[in-house]
Formats: C-alpha cells, structure tokens, sequence
C-alpha cells in the first residue's frame, strides 16, 4: 500500500490543435486537445500533459482556452509545458485550471527564473524539463547527457545532471527527464539517463521520450527509478489503452491505481 | 442574491478547478446553488457553506488569508460560532493547525489541535514531494467517506505535498495513507473538515467527497 506510479499522456499542441494527430475510437474531432483530454480522463490516466509548441507569439492564447475548456471537463492533474517565460505566463495558467507548469529553455537562460516561481507557487507545481542528449566520450567510461533547448535543437553545454541537481536546489517539485536521442524512436527510454538523474535527485522524476511499447514503460519504472512514464504515440494512436498498460505494469510487480 | 457556496480567493491555487468540480458536485445532486469564488468579506459572510483552497507555503497563505478585511471574525462567527460547514483543502485544511513549520515557524487558525512539519518517510528512497495517487485509508465513519471505499483495492486520491499535519487529538483524524508512515489525508471536527489531498483532482473519488461535503448536516 503506497504510492502508485502514475502513467502520464502528453499531447502536442499548436495553436489549440493537437498534432502528431490522436486516433482514438469514438472520438468526434481528433484535433481537438479538449475532446482528447477528456477520453483520457475516463479512461483512468493519472496525470494529463499539454505540451505547446506554437512558435508564434500571436497564436500562445490558444493555450490558455484549451487548458481553461479542459478544466470544465477533466478533474486531473494537469501538466501544460512549452514558452512559460514569466511569473505571469505562470499565474495565466494556473488560473486557466492548470496544476504543473514544465519549464524548460527559462530553466537554462534564467536559473533564478526557478527560484522565484517557486517561491511564488510553490515547489509541487514547478516542473523542470530536462531534455537532454548523450555526450560521446572518449574513454566511455562514464556516461555523460547535455542540456538542450528549443526542442533539442539549440546546445546549452549544460551537463544534464548538474543541471538536475542545480534545479532541484532552486526549487523544482518535479523533473521531466526526456531523451532528445530517443524522442520518437519508440526503442524505450534512455534507461541510463533517467536512473543516473532519478538516483541523485530527492524530487520525483517522469521518464519521457522513446516509448515504443508496455515493456519500455516497466523498464522505466524497474531500471530508470522514474516516480512517472510519460508517452504520446502509443496512446494516441490506439496501440495500447491506459488500462491495458496499467494492467500490464502491475502484472510486472509495478504498483498501479486501477480503481 | 440565491444560496451560493463561497471558495475564498486570497491569491492562492487553481481556485477555477475547484469551482469546477463544486460544480459538477452540486449538478450531480441536483443541488440549485452556486459556486462562487470571492475575495469579498460580505460575499464570504452571506455564504452557506465555506471552501478554503491553497496552494503554496503555509505563512504566504495564511497571510494571504487575513489579507482579507475583518476575515478573521467572520470565520469566528460563521464557522467556529454559528457551525457553518467548512471544508479546507490542502494548504487550506494545515492552516486549520496550531502551528505550521514551513520555512519559519507561523501561527495558523488552531481549530485542530495539532500542528504541521515536513514529512520525514522512514524509507529514505521516497520521494519528496509526496506526488501522485495514494490508497485511502478510512480511519473513522463520516458523511463525508459515504459511498466511497478504502484499504486493499479500495479508491486512491491525488495528493501533492511536502509538509503534513500531525494532530493531536486522534479522533480529528478522518482518513489517512502510508508514505514512509502515516500520512494524514483528511480531518474533521464537528462542523469543519479538511482534506490533505485534492479532491478537484481526484476524479470520481473527488466529486463524491465533494458531493458529501454539499449534502453534509453537522
């Protein structure tokens, strides 16, 4: 009796449409965010993630609808990540009706960004997104990540771990763990990172990118430490539902809420 | 104006959520009140029934709170007085404590005897915040438990939290959960109750807390 891992799905938005596209039975417009979240509400999913990566300053008040329509109809947490910039990009969110803000490119220019929004709102709703790729090394002796940017195209030559550990000292309640390498692979989660980065911090990581399957969302758990699996494609899509993959989860020993 | 339930607003929370699921709560019983969110003193005083959210540290809420004109006396005579029914969520149900202990030490309400610290799991490997869907476990019968159900496969609740409230007096406890040690989930002393986690995250668990908490008489 604890704790349950929780399995989170994440949804890409643009200007307040889901892309990547989500294909799920019964669902009446497919590129609708809202219509999305609230399948997966019924369907028992821990936790939401709303991820908006609309570039253009005009179209980022499309979010605040989306979470804010969300809101009426789903009653779970509610992660939204993507251009928070501001302690009012922040407080704009949390009362649309989100819980979690994910930060991530403020995150690096801007460490002391971390501090004050924690302060202001508490650790438990300030995510840090660690989008990270692996360092070659020479000598291969210990694996190293760097922090990436801008969707992983921009270099920060921050070591990941460092920057793990930094975030957590300045507040973070959370840390999104992503392999920019493995990021829509579907070959599973880069193990080595999420353990390396899950062992060192206190706070609770979610392991993301690279799902390809059940099994990958047990590896994270059972040999990447994560407190969280996050994934896209294997929901959207119908390959798996959240039901199936809790069952499957707590068929391998993972503690799972089915209720 | 018609019979409305008051969620105070003093700057804290995602106070639209827990207006939603109110809502929902209240459209489930058929119930013609509203919910209404207010930072006004005479808007809080004319309510049927209070709600205090929070979210964040326990002094910036508690002096969110009594930023609040004559905010202090109202709860005095509606709540402690009169026995309106209160229900404070999350930071809202530690600042029923003696005292909270969250970066300094700071007054709170003192309606339970009790106060509140950080939590300490006895595994060290746990993780803290306490995040995520925790087991319920029902420590005493009350309205606001009906229809629900607990221990081995019983319903989990959403909890987010990295300081809790150790009470005194066992009979305040209502529920709890295991994190390393007990954990205490939800109080409740005659009129008043609160809940540790977040019952307007809670889904269906959620909404039939909430839906007791309408259709409670103390």
């Amino acid at each position: 009796m604890s704790l349950k891992t929780r399995i989170i799905p994440c949804l890409d938005v643009k200007d307040g449409r889901v892309v990547k596209g989500v294909n799920f039975v019964n669902l009446v417009d497919a590129g609708d965010p809202v219509e999305a979240a609230i399948a997966y509400d019924s369907a028992g999913a821990d936790e939401l993630c709303f991820l908006d990566i609309t570039a253009s300053h005009e179209g980022r008040d499309t979010i605040f609808d989306v979470v804010e329509r969300t809101a009426e109809h789903c009653f779970m947490p509610l992660t939204v990540g993507g251009g928070v910039r501001t302690i009012e990009d922040i407080r704009k969110l949390l009362l649309c009706g989100a819980d979690k803000v994910a930060i991530n490119s403020a995150a690096v220019n801007d460490p002391d960004f971390i501090n004050r929004a924690s302060d202001k709102f508490g650790n438990q709703c300030i995510v840090v997104s660690v989008d990270a790729r692996k360092v070659k090394t020479l000598d291969n002796i210990q694996n190293k990540w760097e922090i990436y940017t801008h969707g992983g195209r921009k270099a920060s030559g921050l070591d990941a771990l460092e920057f793990a550990l930094d975030m957590e000292k300045r507040g973070a309640g959370e840390l999104l763990v992503t392999s920019m390498d493995r990021d829509g692979t579907k070959i599973g989660f880069d193990l080595e990172l999420t353990q390396t980065i899950a062992d060192a911090v206190k706070i609770p990581v979610v392991a993301s990118g690279g799902v390809g399957n059940l099994n990958h969302l047990v590896e994270g758990v059972k040999q990447g430490h994560a407190s969280a699996v996050l994934a896209a494609s294997i929901f959207h899509f119908g390959t798996h539902s959240i039901s199936e993959a809790k069952e499957y989860m707590a068929k391998n020993g993972i503690e799972m809420r089915q209720d | 104006m018609s019979r409305y339930i008051a969620i105070i607003d003093y700057g804290s929370g995602n106070l639209r959520s827990a207006q939603k699921a109110l809502q929902l709560a209240a459209k489930n019983l058929d119930l013609p009140i509203e919910i209404i969110v207010s930072n006004r003193p005479e808007v809080i005083d004319k309510a049927e029934r209070i709600v205090l959210p929070g979210v964040g540290a326990f002094a910036d809420c508690y002096n969110g709170l009594f930023s609040i004109a004559d905010i202090g006396s109202i709860l005095e005579q509606r709540i402690i007085k009169q026995g309106l029914p209160f229900l404070g969520i999350c930071v809202g149900m530690q600042l029923m404590a003696e005292t909270g202990h969250e970066k300094g030490e700071h007054k709170g309400l003192g309606w339970i005897k009790g106060d509140v610290r950080e939590i300490k799991p006895s595994n060290k490997s746990l993780k803290i915040p306490h995040m995520g869907w925790n087991e319920i476990i029902f420590n005493q019968d009350h309205v606001l438990l009906e229809n629900l159900s607990d221990g081995l496969n019983g319903q989990h609740a959403y909890f987010v939290h990295s300081y809790q409230m150790q009470i005194k007096n066992q009979n305040d406890l209502l529920a709890s959960c295991d994190y390393g040690g007990e954990i205490t989930a939800m109080v409740g002393k005659d009129n008043i109750a609160g809940t540790q986690f977040h019952p307007e995250k809670s889904q269906k668990f959620g909404i039939t807390i909430l839906e007791n908490f309408l259709r409670w008489k103390p």
